[in-house]
C-alpha cells in the first residue's frame, strides 16, 4: 500500500507541472495588472516601467514562471535598469512554500487566501453535510419504497433539482424569503454578505446569513446524491446476503441500516471523497450572488485584475487538494472494502 | 382445445411469427415507453419553436432597441415580460437570446464531441505512451473545476474577436469564443467513455479481421470501431447540450460570456440581482427558460440512454 501511495504521488507531479505551465501561460496575457493596480492609474511612463521592473513583469514569460516556481533568491536582479544585476532576489518560489505577493494589494498570497478559506469552508462543509444527511434519508427511503408515490415524486423532484441552475434557485429563494417576506411584514432572511456590519461577526449572524446560500447550493447536489444512493441501495437490497439476513430473522431495522446501508455507502464514500476538494474552490456563482467573501469571489475579483500570484495560488491549491483526495479516497476505499487490492 | 390446434395448424409459419424488430425499432419502442423523455421532447420542440417562430413577430432590431424612458417596466400588454434596465423588451430578448443560447449549446457540443472522440479513440486504440500522455492531459483538465477554467479562458480570449456578420445578422464575436471555450473545457468525460469503449471493442474478432486484411489504423478507428460505440456517445452528447447551455448561462451571468447587445438567456441575467426588489421579471423569464430547456434535455437524454445504451446507466 505504501508503494501504491508513493507511486500515485509521483504521478501527480508531472500533472501539476502541466497544469501550472498551461494556466500560467493563460494568465500572462490576461491584461495588464499594473494598469489597474491599487485602483490607481499609473500615468507616467517612467513610473510604469519602474513598477513593472519591481514586480518582475518585464521578464520573459519563462523567467517569470521559473521565479514563480523556484523563486529568485539564488540570483540577482537588475532593479535600476543599468544593465548590472545588483539586487539579490527575495522570492522563494511556490516549491519552497512561497506563493508570492498579490499584485493588487501587495499582501502575501498565503495571507490573502488564508483569510478566505475559513469563510468558504464554513459555507461548503455545512452544505455538504446537509446534502449527505438529506440524500441518505431521501435515497434510502425511496429505495425501500421503490415505485411508491413518494418515490416517483422524489425522482421527479431530483430531476428538476439536478437541472436547476444555481442562480435560478438562488434568485427565487431571495425573492421569496427576503423580498416578499419583507413586504408581507414577516421575519425575512438576509441576502448579502456574511454578517451585518452593525452587529458584528457573531456566530448567530453568520448562521443567519448562511441559510439562503447553503440551501441554494444544496439543491443541485442533493438531487444527484439521492439518486445515486437510491440506485446503490437498490443494488444492495437485491443481494443474496440481504435475503440471508432477512431469512435468519434479523430485525428489519438492522438489516437495512447495518447490512444494507453499510455496503451501499461504499460507492457514496468515493463520490464524497472526490467532491470534497472541489469545495475548497468555493461556489463561484453562489458566492457572487450572495456577496459571500469566500474563495470563489476572491478568484473572480483577482482574475479580473490579472493578479497572477493569487489566481495561480488558488488554482494550484485546488489541484493539489484534488490529487491528494483522490489518493485518500482510493486508500479509504480499499480499507473499507477488503476485496480491493492495489498491487 | 381441438379447434384451437386446428386453427393454428391452418396458419402458415409466417403468419405465426411477428417479424423480429430491428435494432432501431427496438430502441424506439424502449424510448416511447419512457414517458418523461417524450414530455422532454415535446417541451424542447416547443422551446425551439418559441425561439424560431418568435422572430417572425419581433425583429432583432426591436429586441436590441432601448428606450431608457421605458426602463424596468412591469409586464403589461405591450411588454408581456416587462422591460429591462435600459428599456429593452424582455420578451423579444428571450426569443433572440434563446436562439443564441440553443445555438451555443448545440455547437459547443459539436466541438466537445469532436475533441472527446479524437482523444478517447486515439488513447484507447493505440494504448501505451499515447494513452498515458492523453490521459494525463485529461486528468489535468479534470483537476481544475470547470467554472474556473471557463473564467480563465473567457478572460483570456474575451474581447479579441470582432463582430461577425452571418446571414445578414450581426453577432457579437464572443459567441464563437464561448462556443470554443465550452467545448474545450468539457470533452474530458466523453473522452473517458470513448476510451473505455475502444479498450474493449478493439479486442473483438472483427478488429483482428480488419487488421489481418491490412486495413489502415485510421479506417479501423473510424469505420469499424467508432460506429459500434455510437450509443454512449449520442447519450453523452445529448446531456452535453444541457451542460453547455448551463455553462453559457453561468459564464454570461458572471458578465464574462456573450457581450450585449447580442442577447442570450445567460447574459440577460447579468445584473438582474441588483433589481431583485423592483424588477423580478428580469431574471424570472430567462431563468425559467434555461431551467425548462435543461430539464427537458436531461429527460430526453435519460430516455435515450434507456433506449440505446441500457447498460450504460450509472445513476
Amino acid at each position: 500500500m505504501t508503494r501504491y501511495i508513493i507511486k500515485r504521488l509521483m504521478q501527480g507531479i508531472p500533472l501539476l507541472i502541466v497544469i501550472s505551465v498551461v494556466l500560467f501561460a493563460l494568465m500572462m496575457s490576461m491584461g495588464d495588472p499594473v494598469a489597474t493596480m491599487g485602483g490607481r492609474r499609473v500615468t507616467r511612463a517612467a513610473d510604469y516601467e519602474r513598477l513593472k521592473r519591481q514586480l518582475g513583469l518585464d521578464k520573459p514569460i519563462y523567467t517569470q514562471y521559473l521565479y514563480w516556481l523556484v523563486g529568485n533568491s539564488w540570483t540577482r536582479i537588475d532593479l535600476d535598469k543599468d544593465g548590472v544585476a545588483e539586487t539579490p532576489g527575495t522570492r522563494l518560489g511556490i516549491l519552497r512554500g512561497d506563493f508570492g505577493t498579490s499584485l493588487v494589494n501587495r499582501k502575501p498570497v498565503m495571507q490573502v487566501i488564508g483569510e478566505r478559506i475559513p469563510n468558504t469552508l464554513i459555507l461548503m462543509l455545512t452544505g455538504e453535510l446537509i446534502v449527505i444527511l438529506g440524500a441518505l434519508l431521501v435515497g434510502v427511503y425511496s429505495a425501500l419504497r421503490q415505485y411508491s408515490l413518494l418515490d416517483h415524486v422524489v425522482t421527479a423532484l431530483s430531476f428538476i433539482g439536478y437541472s436547476m441552475p444555481i442562480f435560478f434557485i438562488a434568485l427565487l429563494l431571495m425573492t421569496v424569503f427576503a423580498v416578499l417576506f419583507k413586504r408581507w411584514g414577516l421575519p425575512y432572511l438576509p441576502t448579502v454578505g456574511m454578517f451585518d456590519p452593525q452587529v458584528g461577526k457573531t456566530f448567530g449572524q453568520v448562521v443567519y446569513h448562511m441559510v439562503l446560500p447553503v440551501i441554494s447550493m444544496s439543491v443541485v447536489s442533493l438531487a444527484s446524491y439521492s439518486r445515486y444512493i437510491r440506485s446503490t441501495m437498490l443494488d444492495v437490497l437485491n443481494q443474496d446476503y440481504i435475503r440471508t439476513a432477512r431469512s435468519k430473522g434479523l430485525p428489519r431495522r438492522s438489516v437495512i441500516f447495518v447490512h444494507a446501508l453499510k455496503n451501499a455507502s461504499l460507492p457514496i464514500a468515493t463520490i464524497v471523497g472526490l467532491d470534497l476538494p472541489f469545495l475548497l474552490g468555493g461556489a463561484v456563482v453562489t458566492e457572487r450572488i450572495f456577496a459571500w467573501p469566500g474563495m470563489g469571489r476572491l478568484f473572480l475579483d483577482h482574475v479580473s485584475r490579472a493578479d497572477t500570484p493569487v489566481v495561480m495560488g488558488i488554482l494550484m491549491l485546488v489541484a493539489v487538494a484534488v490529487i491528494v483526495f483522490q489518493i485518500i479516497t482510493d486508500v479509504v476505499y480499499a480499507w473499507l472494502d477488503p476485496r480491493i487490492r492495489y498491487d | 382445445m381441438e379447434s384451437t390446434t386446428s386453427q393454428i395448424a391452418s396458419l402458415s409459419p409466417d403468419d405465426l411469427e411477428t417479424p423480429p424488430l430491428n435494432l432501431s425499432q427496438l430502441a424506439w419502442q424502449r424510448f416511447r415507453r419512457h414517458r418523461p423523455a417524450i414530455i422532454g421532447l415535446v417541451v424542447l420542440t416547443l422551446l425551439v419553436l418559441y425561439a424560431l417562430a418568435g422572430s417572425l413577430f419581433f425583429s432583432e432590431k426591436y429586441a436590441n432597441f432601448n428606450d431608457t424612458s421605458l426602463r424596468l417596466q412591469a409586464p403589461s400588454a405591450e411588454h408581456p415580460f416587462g422591460t429591462d434596465s435600459i428599456g429593452r423588451d424582455v420578451l423579444a430578448r428571450t426569443i433572440y437570446g434563446g436562439q443564441i443560447s440553443l445555438l451555443i449549446g448545440l455547437t459547443a457540443v459539436v466541438v466537445e464531441t469532436f475533441l472527446g472522440i479524437l482523444v478517447g479513440a486515439l488513447a484507447g486504440y493505440y494504448g501505451g505512451l499515447v494513452d498515458s500522455i492523453l490521459m494525463r492531459i485529461t486528468e489535468a483538465m479534470l483537476n481544475i473545476p470547470e467554472i474556473f477554467l471557463l473564467i480563465v479562458m473567457a478572460k483570456y480570449f474575451g474581447g479579441k474577436i470582432p463582430e461577425l456578420d452571418v446571414f445578414g445578422r450581426t453577432f457579437s464575436g464572443s459567441v464563437v469564443v464561448i462556443v470554443l471555450i465550452i467545448g474545450v473545457t468539457s470533452w474530458m468525460y466523453l473522452a473517458r467513455i470513448v476510451r473505455a469503449q475502444f479498450l474493449s471493442l478493439k479486442e473483438n474478432e472483427f478488429v483482428l479481421a480488419a487488421r489481418a486484411t491490412g486495413t489502415r489504423n485510421i479506417e479501423i478507428i473510424f469505420r469499424h470501431i467508432l460506429p459500434n460505440s455510437v450509443a454512449p456517445i449520442v447519450v453523452s452528447a445529448t446531456l452535453g447540450v444541457a451542460n453547455a447551455i448551463l455553462a453559457e448561462a453561468y459564464i454570461s451571468f458572471l458578465g464574462l460570456g456573450v457581450q450585449p447587445p447580442t442577447a442570450t438567456w445567460g447574459n440577460m441575467l447579468d445584473g438582474a440581482n441588483n433589481y431583485l426588489e423592483s424588477a423580478p421579471w428580469l431574471w424570472f423569464f430567462p431563468g425559467l427558460l434555461i431551467l425548462l430547456t435543461v430539464l427537458s434535455i436531461n429527460f430526453l437524454g435519460d430516455g435515450l440512454r434507456d433506449a440505446l445504451d441500457p447498460r450504460g446507466r450509472t445513476v
